[in-house]
């Protein structure tokens, strides 16, 4: 009985080896899910997609026998939406890997469904550093930039150069919350102070009452811990409040390009930002976006969609050293090799998850600085790849030993 | 400095009349919708998306004609309350037998519509518009810097309201109107064309969203999705103030907008649910709403 029970698992063993060593129903599937169609849209979205594609082309994945299919779904930026989409793409479509995922909110509701499924995640356009602290996980990895990285470019750059009393606008829900506790963080630690804050509902459009606060706290800084239209019409409007010429200043946590743009340069010069890629920084950068931008009706790429496209690239290298697309063991292959490509250079990926690579500091250019439609950043610092991200051991990731 | 519940009155005053300035667009679109159901018994689900095309063709008419804010505020309701007409025309005129129902899927399907096409052409992160040279820069009130183009939307939609109100209640022509609704037959017995009055009357409807949208333009960004966290809000007011009601919806907007604004002194992440609580207890006790009469 017992010798039959173990011959049994022994077969049972031996399948499950050779279902591993290959590629699950001879595709590798890549679901790419974000916001299609709401306020993260522009800066992630469809222009994601389109990065995605290009890694499977530039990869030449066709050429080299491998079948990549890419899914795009809307989350909507609803965990409950997003959470369905996952355990569909996860059971019947048999997607390898989901990618992308704005929104924290959501995209911590998917990195635990892709820990039950022993799937695959990568996180490039999500913020809370969350996701390789206290939610890390063997299935996940968050690519581009987190909540702590942002903090700490913009906030200790805002501080050293005198900005020592904040005020903090936040969208309430989990990014905003995560982004002013880390941002509050680096702001004490260098011996400022945080005066007040408010937390206005996602997504907003009328700020004035909360800029109002801001401005009777008397603080320096106004702190925006939020993100896309709710960062751009919180500064449009503290123009109209006459927040700038009252003396105080924004700090804009989490701008992307596509925010700069919307607000026009008028409004957005001197403003500090901390992004892992910038489209002009390098002939590089500059070739692979112009490509990009010719597939997306001429817009340059955010770093949210430059991550999508590094972080596709290492992805599939890493199934083609292993012959695999099994969820962890890819995880595993890409934290065992490091990752190199034309668009965030060279970096690598920790225990904990966490993709290293140099963040930039940026300062948004004068309009009359502006030689282009897109011509929009000068790189004040660059932040080595090692200070860059939370260390390691700070995060409270049961995976680092 | 004297204080209400730790909040310095100072304050308080500055949040009261940025209340104000938001009950001004909340009385304006509502201002639309009550003209469009009370005379038409239309349900208007569209007039959030027509709010968003009139900050659109203002945009349009800057970047495209170099027609600035004053032109725009003249042209745009005209260009999207044409939109309203051909709409009224091609397809809400074959809804008026059927249920109120079929009017609200029809206008929220064209809604989505619209809104899609604009995200399609324009993307989602918003077009910027700036605040016109004469209302540039604020007054500072002592207690608060007052924009002077806040300032502006206040007085203006005021006055758009008011003057909307006298015509249908107390001219010739909005008795006309108003007659035409209750007794359309009887109307057209008189030898006036009432099919044509109706279809007037929604375009004038969706003028007035798209002149809140050019309001708007300067303010927020202009972008696809604008409306379609507004219109909820805009429904909830002209639920409260009495379905139709054209009073109502004015009064209510700006009261409204008063409410939301202490809200965001007080308990901020409760500003966006406030008015549908107090939605919730107006329909308890006065299902016809505040201002409405029951039918």
């Amino acid at each position: 009985m017992k010798f039959k029970r173990s011959l049994i698992a022994a077969a049972v063993a031996t399948l499950a080896g050779t279902a591993h060593a290959q590629i699950s129903d001879g595709v590798i599937k890549i679901g790419v899910m974000n916001d299609q169609s709401g306020i993260y849209a522009d800066l992630a979205g469809p222009g994601s997609v389109v990065a995605a594609r290009m890694a499977v082309e530039d990869f030449d994945a066709a050429n080299k026998g491998m079948k990549v299919e890419i899914l795009v779904a809307d989350h909507q930026n609803k965990p409950d939406v997003g959470s369905t989409i996952a355990r569909q793409w996860y059971d019947v479509d048999k997607v390898d890997l989901i990618m992308d995922v704005p929104t924290s909110s959501v995209v911590l509701a998917v990195n635990q469904i892709t820990r039950e499924k022993n799937k695959a995640l990568i996180v490039s356009t999500g913020a809370t550093a969350d996701l390789t602290g206290k939610a890390c996980s063997p299935n996940s990895i968050h690519w581009t930039y987190d909540t702590w990285a942002l903090a700490n470019g913009t906030g200790n750059a805002v501080v050293k150069n005198g900005g020592d009393t904040w005020f903090f606008l936040t969208a309430d829900y989990a990014f905003g919350h995560s982004l002013e506790q880390q941002t509050e963080a680096v702001v004490l630690k260098n011996g400022g102070k945080v005066l007040g804050k408010v937390r206005h509902p996602f997504p907003g459009s009328d700020f004035s009452s909360f800029l109002l606060q801001a401005q009777a706290s008397k603080a320096k800084i106004i702190g925006l811990a939020n993100a896309g239209s709710d960062t751009t019409n919180a500064i449009k409007q503290g123009a109209e409040f006459g927040i700038v010429r009252g003396g105080q200043q924004f700090a804009g946590l989490l701008v992307f390009l596509t925010d700069v743009r919307a607000l026009g340069l008028d409004k957005a010069q001197g403003l500090l930002l901390t992004e892992a890629f910038y489209w002009d920084r390098t002939p590089q950068t500059r070739a692979w976006s112009q490509r990009f931008g010719k597939l997306h009706k001429g817009a340059m790429p955010t770093m949210a969609q430059a991550g999508v496209y590094s972080a596709t690239m290492h992805y599939l290298k890493a199934v083609e050293a292993l012959k695999s697309d099994d969820g962890p063991r890819v995880i595993e292959q890409m934290k065992n090799m490091p990752s190199d490509d034309q668009v965030f250079g060279k970096g690598r990926v920790r225990q904990d998850g966490r993709h290293v690579h140099d963040m930039y500091l940026f300062e948004v250019k004068k309009p009359a600085e502006s030689k282009g439609e897109w011509d929009y950043y000068k790189v004040r610092a660059t932040i080595p790849a090692e200070q860059a991200f939370r260390p390691e051991k700070d995060g409270g990731c049961p995976l680092v030993k | 400095m004297t204080e209400i519940f730790g909040v310095p009155t100072q304050a308080l005053f500055g949040q009261l009349l940025i209340g104000l300035i938001n009950g001004s667009f909340y009385a304006l679109l509502s201002l639309g919708l009550a003209v469009i159901f009370g005379l038409l018994n239309i349900i208007n689900f569209t007039h959030g998306a027509q709010y968003m095309m009139g900050a659109f063709a203002a945009w349009f008419l800057l970047n495209k004609l170099g027609l600035g804010y004053w032109w725009a505020l003249l042209i745009a309701p005209v260009m999207v309350g044409i939109t309203g007409v051909i709409i009224e025309r091609l397809m809400l005129a074959r809804l008026y037998k059927l249920d109120h129902l079929y009017g609200l899927l029809l206008t929220f399907g064209l809604a989505l519509i619209i809104q899609g096409l604009f995200r399609h052409e324009f993307g989602s992160s918003g077009q910027p518009y700036a605040i016109p040279k004469l209302l540039e820069g604020g007054t500072n009130l002592g207690f608060m810097v007052l924009p002077n183009y806040r300032a502006w939307v206040v007085v203006f939609s005021l006055a758009v309201c008011l003057a909307t109100w006298f015509v249908i209640e107390k001219t010739r022509l909005g008795s006309t109107l108003r007659a035409a609704t209750e007794n359309p037959e009887l109307v057209r017995a008189f030898g006036i064309n009432v099919p044509r009055m109706i279809t007037l009357t929604y375009g004038f409807g969706v003028g007035l969203a798209a002149l809140a949208g050019v309001m708007a333009a300067p303010i927020y960004n202009v972008s696809p999705q604008m409306g379609s966290n507004l219109i909820i809000v805009v429904f909830a007011v002209v639920v409260i103030g009495g379905m139709g009601s054209i009073m109502g919806s004015i009064v209510t907007g700006f009261a409204l907008g008063l409410i939301e604004g202490l809200t965001k002194v007080f308990y901020p992440e409760a500003s966006n649910t406030v008015i549908f609580i107090i939605m919730a207890i107006v329909l308890m006790i006065r299902p016809a709403g505040l201002f409405g009469t029951a039918k």
